[in-house]
């Protein structure tokens, strides 16, 4: 138990100070419940979306700066194609806004490898292609969302049987965000894949010269990482009802929420429960300061204060290991 | 027995030439499309145009400026565009306030300040710079945004003199040429002639080296980002007399156009390569490619794609070209 304790001495304490930040909220707002917990549950779905995709090819050793613009492409798609559609009509446009988020990852990564312009390059031209891209699909806010894909993400849990007391302050985004994270990163984590991805990471020429295709493992990571904004992107639509053309500050959350939750920038270290109660944390801030009636470009400004600290903290804590 | 040297590649040539003299196959590029759009919409060539066209593209090769010295480092600059935004918007608004010199001053002043915030994030904290400079973007344009509201009722007056250096024009000529050449002439000669320009190819070629040798990197890098937000500063001045209304978004459309004119102009995003007279050459190919664009009424989702496209093109051929050699 102790032994299980200092190994995710990280994740406990970020889960500490979540629970911390919780107590806060409810001391700075005693109205705040089931129904607080929801919206910011919503609140934070595509933030931990793009989040979990970031942290995936950062532990691969790159990074994705078309994160956002990704969602944008997927959000827009998805308003788009079920605006006026049929409920299963609308599933099969989830399907293929998830297949296109597969697909742009998957052009992100090859290009990546085949051009061998550093990630960091490709993914800033990527960024413009993506943006412009929904720009091209949608050139303002609009589409709709089929009613029931809403459902999904919004309220509390109810289950057949149960009363509602006892599953009702549980959001249903939360559930939506574990189910959709074990079902495509647990397996992946326990497998092969999931080793070469944090091997690719630590070290690629080690890595490649213990046998792994290190071409195709960045490209797969990629990949994900488009799934995940894939998601991510569903979600902003989901909560919202519409599409959003132009890219949220995504980005930079996703970055600051990663390496706050101990996944080291270069990769081949870390997990993803770190990073998701990390972002959790950073929109609770957030809520914390509009609920204390702090203006919200005020509040924009000490939320990117608060990111760009933590990367700044994270890059000197980097120095300090190199120097020993 | 005829020794036969086996010749290069005519690619790795070509690849050799361009390093050379990366100017010429950009000057070539440029008139080959000047020819096209002549093509396009004959007639559209003429004077008038060509003063147009100098007049659009200063502001952004200044703009460029800031990213073609980060990026022979090894860096970027993503805030140029909001601090230009941010000076802009400052000068405009407190002239009524204070009078243009002092506006101007704090402005300066601002531009300066987040260029040093970027230049403590890279230099000491060893942020990546893309991820600093992005970051900085962020916050300050949320300060622009609150400090706005505070402006709101006082009015904006833009000096005249600004006015003057970006809409007048003398002898046919756009009269931006007198605040461009000058500074054009100083950024090419401080990245040739002085030591801080060769500390920056020092840096960008092999950080490693350049320590080992010596070099205090944080001072060099802490200075350089400074000089980079002071010069976006400067360029947000100039094209507030260009576009001459303030506002919240004046001269981030600029942001991406000026990486990619560092980029098509030559300048390595991996430091080392490049320099200022090339991003000067390649804001002209830029501008006359968007005039084209305009022409073919082509959307600015596509303007976008094509542009990431372009970065993105050119800096593999430039891998491509010079592992040959």
């Amino acid at each position: 138990m102790m032994r299980l304790l200092s190994k995710n001495s990280r994740t406990v304490g970020l889960a500490a100070l979540l629970a911390l930040l919780l107590v806060a909220t409810k001391l700075i707002q005693p109205e705040f419940g089931a129904s607080g917990l929801e919206s910011l549950a919503r609140a934070v779905l595509p933030f931990a979306f793009a989040t979990v995709g970031m942290t995936i090819v950062v532990i691969a050793g790159g990074i994705d700066l078309s994160m956002a613009a990704m969602m944008a492409v997927a959000s827009v798609t998805a308003a788009v194609l079920m605006e006026g559609a049929s409920d299963g009509q609308a599933a099969l446009a989830v399907l293929g806004v998830l297949l296109l988020g597969l697909v742009m990852g998957t052009i992100n990564g090859t290009l990546i490898v085949l051009t061998r312009v550093p990630d960091i390059v490709v993914t800033l031209a990527m960024l413009f292609v993506w943006q412009g891209v929904a720009l091209l699909i949608l050139n303002a806010p609009g589409g709709g969302a089929a009613p029931w894909l809403r459902e999904i993400v919004v309220g509390g849990v109810t289950l057949p049987g149960l009363p509602a007391g006892l599953t009702g302050w549980l959001p249903k985004a939360v559930v939506f965000l574990v189910l959709a994270v074990a079902v495509i990163w647990v397996p992946i984590r326990r497998s092969r894949l999931g080793l070469m991805l944090y091997a690719i990471g630590s070290d690629q020429l080690a890595a490649y010269r213990s046998g792994i295709p290190v071409g195709q493992t960045r490209i797969i990571a990629y990949a994900l990482a488009g799934l995940f904004a894939a998601l991510g992107g569903l979600s902003v639509t989901m909560g919202t009802g519409i599409g959003e053309p132009i890219p949220g500050p995504y980005l930079m959350a996703s970055v600051a929420a990663v390496v706050l939750g101990g996944v080291v920038l270069g990769g081949g270290r870390g997990g993803i429960v770190g990073p998701v109660l990390a972002v959790f944390i950073l929109r609770l801030v957030r809520m914390d300061l509009t609920l204390l009636s702090v203006d919200p470009n005020v509040t924009a400004i000490i939320e990117g204060t608060i990111t760009v600290a933590v990367v700044m903290f994270g890059g000197l804590l980097a120095v300090r290991g190199m120097q020993k | 027995m005829t020794a036969v040297t086996v010749g290069p590649t005519p690619l790795a040539r070509l690849g050799r030439f361009m390093a050379d003299n990366p100017l010429v196959p950009l000057i070539l590029l440029l008139i080959g499309l000047v020819v096209v759009l002549q093509i396009l919409q004959p007639g559209v060539v003429n004077s008038r145009w060509l003063a147009n066209t100098i007049k659009v593209a200063i502001p952004l090769a200044m703009l460029a400026a800031c990213q073609t010295l980060t990026m022979l480092t090894g860096g970027i600059d993503l805030s140029a565009g909001t601090v230009a935004t941010i000076s802009a918007f400052a000068t405009a608004t407190l002239t009524p306030l204070v009078g243009a010199p002092a506006a101007i001053l704090i402005a300066l002043s601002v531009a300066l300040v987040i260029g040093l915030v970027n230049g403590f994030g890279v230099a000491i904290c060893r942020v990546h710079p893309l991820i600093m400079t992005l970051g900085t973007a962020l916050i300050a344009s949320g300060c622009l945004l609150v400090y706005q509201r505070y402006v709101i009722a006082t009015g904006t007056k833009i000096p005249d003199f600004l006015v003057w250096l970006g809409t007048g024009r003398t002898l046919g000529l756009p009269n931006g040429l007198v605040l461009f050449l000058p500074f054009a002439a100083l950024v090419i000669w401080m990245q040739r002639r002085t030591g801080f320009g060769r500390l920056l190819y020092a840096l960008g070629s092999n950080e490693a080296a350049a320590r080992l040798s010596g070099v205090r990197s944080w001072q060099v890098l802490l200075s350089l980002y400074a000089l980079s937000g002071a010069i976006a500063g400067l360029t947000g001045l100039l094209y507030l007399g260009v576009v001459k209304t303030p506002s919240l978004s004046l001269a981030l459309p600029l942001d991406l156009p000026s990486v990619a004119a560092a980029v098509v102009g030559g300048t390595s995003i991996f430091g080392g390569r490049g320099g200022f007279g090339g991003t000067i050459i390649g804001a002209l190919i830029l501008t006359v490619l968007g005039t084209m664009l305009t022409l073919m009424q082509i959307p600015e989702g596509g303007r976008r794609i094509l542009f990431g496209l372009i970065i993105l093109a050119v800096t593999a051929l430039y891998i491509r070209l010079t592992e040959q050699r």
